[in-house]
């Protein structure tokens, strides 16, 4: 079957990408390439999560810092109480995303109950709370921070245990996202997406699978989290509660696709870096967050579900300009007319 | 087996707006009942109640000998009682086979809404049904698009579908017929007087006497909030009081 010879094909495809992403640390040795690298792979996870939440159901999350943060503050905390050190504090982070999973069940619980606006507004609110509450409580050294452990891996490859790490994450909450895609759950979220009471009066149990949605999100999030602390080698409020944070994450989805599975990577894997390197070109550090507020007004303005379903838009209006051109019959193509087609399908 | 739906003395009011006046109602196990009225009769806002989309006043509601009064439309659902609305609902940006996946399956327990991946031999047999389901009302050829894309009367035959893929003891249909083609009534009056014959129940709310009177067993008539006449067809349509409230000098001609 043509669907049977496209899935084989797709399934090479990411095999073949995700080797490359496997040997990438191997031929760029650069330590400043790696780091990109290693921040990209950690926004592909949350990206991924985060989309597999907000991007399924609607439900636009801007506080995933409270999970990321979350899991970075158990990871440091743990590891000092319990005296993991080296590659030990990897196994931590499973952990460190189970911490921020239970969080999210009474944050869900609360900001579940509202919609759109209202709940986009709850999810800041629950941001400011965690980052004030980081700021002021004694477990996490207030606002000078604590510090995770330092490797004493070889400097030429002390990035590479991050870098697979990351890997590691990144497939795991890639694969989460297409698993849910796929399943029943993946379409109750969707259904919800489009209209939460019909869905509720066809007997689909809203709240349970809004939270469920919510809690695997933060699980993967608060790994992302532990793991960006431990590389990063500092923990303070500011950096990890950061709102700017919580836009880049929804810029990247937004940039890729929303609700789409390759979006979230293609997002992550080309602005996280992007922004990095405005970061060291520019002498004033805002000046790459000034450029990301544009690039998020030209997306929204332009693109405003995504590189990859409006790309898909562009193409067939165009395909079908250039058919009508070819029968003879002039008509300005209209990406609008087909807009709807394109949303819904899966990548 | 199909179940009889009784709503017994429903009082609703909105504000100072008395919107039902103890109103009863029977939809009998195995017939089509209709029920007629001038707007703002009070129609949908019986069916809201019977379906759980609103709490009544006062008065209750049957589904065989379960009183469902003030469960929630998740719950009424899993009684058994599906229905359609006047402005249809779909999910347009999922595909129409995908809409038909989403309602939650009787057979698949009280668990059905999450977890076990849609997988395996349930799932493949439910998009088996679905697809039959759509070939029954004529819209298989639309399964891959995108519910959105379907038009009006396309999107009133999806939601009957994937009303009856959770095989409802009682349908509920909230003008059926409205603001749609003259074929497409004729094609859905056959699919539901089938379906009906297979045993199914239904509730009909229609503006369309033809649709009424040709399809259903048992008409209800409400006026202003009451319920004014209950029987056949034929005796509704020659009650003084319908005819005065409601069908006017000009009855018979549809």
């Amino acid at each position: 079957m043509k669907t049977g010879t496209r899935a084989v094909s797709q399934g090479a495809a990411v095999v073949v990408f995700v080797a490359a992403l496997a040997v990438f640390p191997l031929v760029f040795t650069n330590a400043t390439v790696t780091t990109f690298g290693i921040d990209a792979l950690i926004f592909v996870t949350v990206v991924s999560a985060w989309n597999f939440f907000s991007g399924y159901s609607g439900y636009l999350s801007l506080g995933h810092a409270v999970f990321y943060g979350t899991g970075g503050y158990f990871l440091v905390i743990a590891a000092r109480d319990w005296n993991f050190a080296g590659s030990g504090v990897f196994w931590l982070l499973p952990l460190a995303g189970l911490v921020a999973a239970i969080i999210a069940v009474p944050v869900g619980l609360v900001a579940l109950r509202v919609r759109r606006h209202t709940f986009v507004v709850m999810t800041i609110a629950f941001f400011f709370i965690a980052q004030l509450a980081a700021t002021n409580l004694g477990v996490t050294g207030g606002s000078s921070g604590l510090l995770p452990p330092i490797p004493n891996w070889a400097p030429g490859t002390f990035n590479n245990p991050f870098y697979y790490a990351a890997l590691v994450m990144g497939v795991l909450a890639v694969a989460a996202s297409w698993l849910i895609r796929r399943s029943r759950f993946g379409l109750q979220l969707r259904a919800i997406r489009d209209d939460e009471d019909r869905a509720a009066g066809l007997g689909v149990r809203t709240m349970p699978v809004k939270l469920t949605a919510l809690v695997l999100s933060a699980f993967f999030t608060g790994m992302a989290g532990g793991l960006w602390v431990y590389f990063i080698g500092d923990a303070v409020p500011q950096f990890v509660f950061d709102p700017l944070f919580d836009l880049a994450v929804v810029l990247m989805a937004f940039f890729g696709g929303l609700g789409t599975i390759a979006g979230p990577v293609l997002g992550a894997l080309i602005l996280e870096p992007a922004q990095q390197w405005f970061a060291l070109e520019e002498a004033n550090s805002y000046g790459s967050e000034i450029l990301f507020g544009l690039l998020f007004l030209v997306i929204i303005l332009f693109l405003p579900r995504g590189v990859l379903p409006t790309g898909e838009e562009y193409l067939t209006a165009g395909r079908a300009w250039l058919t009508r051109r070819r029968s003879g019959t002039q008509s300005v193509p209209a990406p609008a007319n087909v807009s709807t087609q394109a949303e819904g399908s899966s990548r | 087996m199909t179940a009889t739906l009784r709503v017994e003395g429903i009082s609703k009011a909105f504000g100072g707006v008395h919107a039902l006046t103890e109103c009863t109602l029977t939809a009998r196990s195995g017939e089509i009942t209709g029920l007629i009225g001038p707007n703002g009769s009070g129609k949908t806002t019986l069916f809201n109640i019977a379906t759980g989309y609103e709490r009544p006043d006062s008065g209750r509601v049957f589904l065989g000998d379960r009183e469902i009064t003030g469960a929630s439309p998740q719950r009424v659902f899993g009684y058994g009682v599906g229905r359609t609305f006047q402005l249809t609902r779909i999910f347009p940006r999922l595909t129409v086979l995908e809409n038909m996946l989403v309602p939650a399956q009787h057979g698949a327990g009280k668990n059905g809404a999450a977890g076990n991946g849609g997988r395996g031999r349930a799932h493949r047999h439910l998009r088996e049904r679905a697809l039959e389901l759509l070939a029954f009302t004529g819209i298989a050829g639309h399964a891959e698009a995108l519910a959105g894309t379907l038009s009006y009367g396309q999107r009133k035959l999806l939601e009957l579908s994937y009303v009856l893929i959770a095989e409802p003891q009682v349908v509920l249909l909230d003008e059926p017929a409205g603001g749609v083609n003259p074929s497409l009534v004729n094609h859905l009056a056959e699919r539901i007087s089938e379906l009906n014959k297979q045993g199914r129940t239904f509730l009909v709310v229609e503006h369309n006497m033809e649709f009424v009177m040709s399809l259903c067993h048992q008409v209800t008539v409400l006026d202003y909030g009451t319920v004014i006449a209950t029987g056949s067809p034929a005796q509704v349509r020659d009650d003084q009081r319908v005819l005065d409230a409601y069908l006017g000098s000009g009855t018979g001609d549809g």
